[in-house]
């Protein structure tokens, strides 16, 4: 019972205190240990399956077979294969992160500032969130049946157009069909992004700029674009991780005939393909490092972007 | 701004053909394993084979425990943060940041490492307890989505009213937890839950690399191997996928609100 009168003083006291708020009070004071036992389990499952594992790797990929700090690990990273599939990993990052961000940017565009019908954006929006979560094995499945060797697309460019896409060097399992396929979450996620920050261009500013006579094209180099720019570098660095880490499209699609970093890891993980614990855990490192890395700028961006977006 | 028009519908016409024609040929290809003619053999190969009946059991039980466990682990924590605890909210949220920033792999990789059977808590020794840990894996997986529905849902509704009324009726905290407060968020539960799910029944790495049986495995097997009946697959996963968010859309309309107390 008497945590509950503990409750009423602390709600009564609470606004008052948040009002005059005379000195900053210390980080956890006012937290009472009760409150602590509905937020342990939390942070107890945080600390033992998200940080605590992945720090046990970071930790790893310092640590020789004989159990001696060793800079080796970070140092074999620079063997040719693992260097090309980091290579072939971030190009295939960067690309589908670019194009989904240019396509993405460009419906979201034309489904609010277009003047296309409502029920076309509500339909897309609803698809987006559909699609952005359609990838791993299916997604690779979908894109064999349109674009493999005997796919709907391929089949019918042949019969009716005469044109034999994987004679003119065109191949499902390579560089730009894994890219052609990760835009199919990766524009749905950019739609999904950026639609609140075009949403957040005001009609004034648009009524304002033509009434100094700015033609549309000026009103989106001189203020659209820049507006949006932070969300869109934002986002793109998003979408750039996102694809990053992602293993089961590749894994489906390619089996093992395209090295990107993920298929190694799990080659890695599966039978220690390259003889050596140790250069696992820093091939690991260099993904936490390159996601980590990208999400942090995604985060800066965004939180200085959304200034402009109230 | 009649061009504004012309140009929009262009775009909205490409970006709808690189949608849907992938669907619409894996549809054709799903019914086209028998020469000049379509069936659906394919996928009544998929749904009467014991494998794919096995897998998806498997991995809808694993999904039901992960938000079962999930919600366990995040009510309590979204709970207190908003009502008495605000210090801790930056804590919390980078930590439901951290499983979009870790890739599963890695992820998955930590736990081999980590609770293989020389480590004090074995969880890969036995079946049960690397289904417990292929769950928590799911867990965390689906830590971000889950945190933002279940903050969501305590947003629209008057917590601390609601608390301070139960607590001089005499509830203590646990009866104010199941009682109170989560009967009035279970609307924004279920969509956590739904999306859940929609990760969850098709994931491949981890329970891939911890060697369970579930359904992504399955799926990539099937690919290995099959011709039709991996794109059989693709239109039942994406079904399921656009069911799942179907399911929240429906939700979000019968969402209870209270107006949030202003002084």
């Amino acid at each position: 019972m008497s945590s509950n009168t503990d409750t009423l003083v602390s709600n009564s006291a609470a606004p008052a205190s948040a009002g005059a708020a005379p000195s900053r009070p210390h980080f956890l004071s006012g937290v009472r240990w009760g409150d602590y036992l509905g937020v342990a389990p939390f942070l107890v499952f945080a600390a033992l399956f998200l940080i605590v594992p992945t720090l046990y790797l970071v930790v790893g990929a310092f640590v020789a077979k004989d159990g001696s700090f060793t800079l080796q690990n970070i140092v074999d990273l620079g063997t040719p294969q693992i260097v090309s599939s980091f290579w072939i990993s971030i190009r295939i990052s960067a690309a589908s992160a670019v194009l989904g961000s240019v396509f993405g940017l460009l419906i979201a565009l034309a489904i609010i500032r277009g003047k296309l019908p409502p029920a076309i954006r509500s339909t897309v929006m609803t698809f987006s969130g559909v699609a952005s979560n359609f990838a791993g094995i299916p997604l690779a499945f979908a894109f064999l049946s349109t674009l493999g060797r005997l796919g709907l697309v391929t089949v019918i460019l042949k019969t009716v157009f005469g044109f034999d896409m994987y004679r003119a060097g065109f191949n499902i399992l390579s560089f730009w069909g894994l890219t052609l396929t990760y835009c199919y979450f990766q524009i749905p996620l950019m739609i999904l992004i950026i639609a609140p920050a075009i949403d957040g261009l005001k009609k004034e500013w648009n009524e304002a700029a033509a009434t100094l006579g700015a033609s549309p094209w000026q009103f989106w180099r001189y203020i659209g674009m820049p507006i949006l720019w932070p969300n869109l570098l934002g986002t793109i660095s998003l979408l750039f991780a996102n694809a990053f880490g992602a293993i089961a499209t590749a894994y489906a699609l390619t089996g093992s005939s395209l090295n990107i970093v993920p298929i190694v890891l799990y080659a890695q993980i599966r039978g220690d393909v390259l003889n050596n614990p140790g250069l696992g855990a820093a091939l690991a490192l260099g993904m936490i490092v390159i996601t980590a890395v990208t999400n942090v700028i995604y985060l800066v961006i965004r939180t200085r972007a959304e200034r402009w977006l109230k | 701004m009649k061009h504004a028009k012309l140009w929009s519908w262009i775009i909205f016409g490409l970006g709808a053909a690189y949608f849907l024609v992938p669907l619409l040929a894996t549809v054709q290809f799903s019914l086209s394993i028998r020469r000049d003619t379509l069936s659906l053999d394919a996928y009544t190969n998929v749904l009467q084979a014991p494998a794919f009946q096995n897998t998806f059991g498997y991995s809808l039980i694993v999904g039901i425990a992960t938000i079962i466990v999930g919600l366990l682990i995040v009510v309590p924590a979204a709970y207190f943060v908003r009502l008495r605890a605000p210090q801790l909210r930056p804590i919390i949220e980078f930590v439901t940041l951290l499983p979009l920033i870790i890739p599963p792999i890695i992820l998955v990789f930590g736990y081999i490492r980590m609770y293989n059977s020389s480590s004090p808590l074995p969880l890969t020794n036995s079946v049960v307890g690397t289904n417990i840990l292929l769950t928590l894996a799911y867990v965390a997986l689906a830590l971000p989505y889950m945190y933002r529905a279940v903050d969501t849902g305590l947003r629209t509704i008057d917590v601390q009213t609601l608390t301070e009324a139960a607590n001089i009726l005499g509830a203590n905290t646990l009866t104010i937890l199941m009682r109170v407060i989560f009967p009035n968020i279970i609307v924004a539960v279920l969509s956590g839950a739904f999306l859940t799910l929609a990760i969850v029944i098709g994931e491949f790495t981890i329970a891939s690399l911890l060697n369970r049986p579930a359904f992504g495995v399955y799926m990539q097997n099937v690919g290995a191997n099959r011709a039709y009946e991996p794109a059989a697959l693709a239109v039942i996963s994406f079904v399921i996928t656009w069911g799942a968010m179907g399911m929240i859309q429906l939700l979000a309309r019968f969402a209870p609100r209270t107006a949030a107390r202003t002084d």
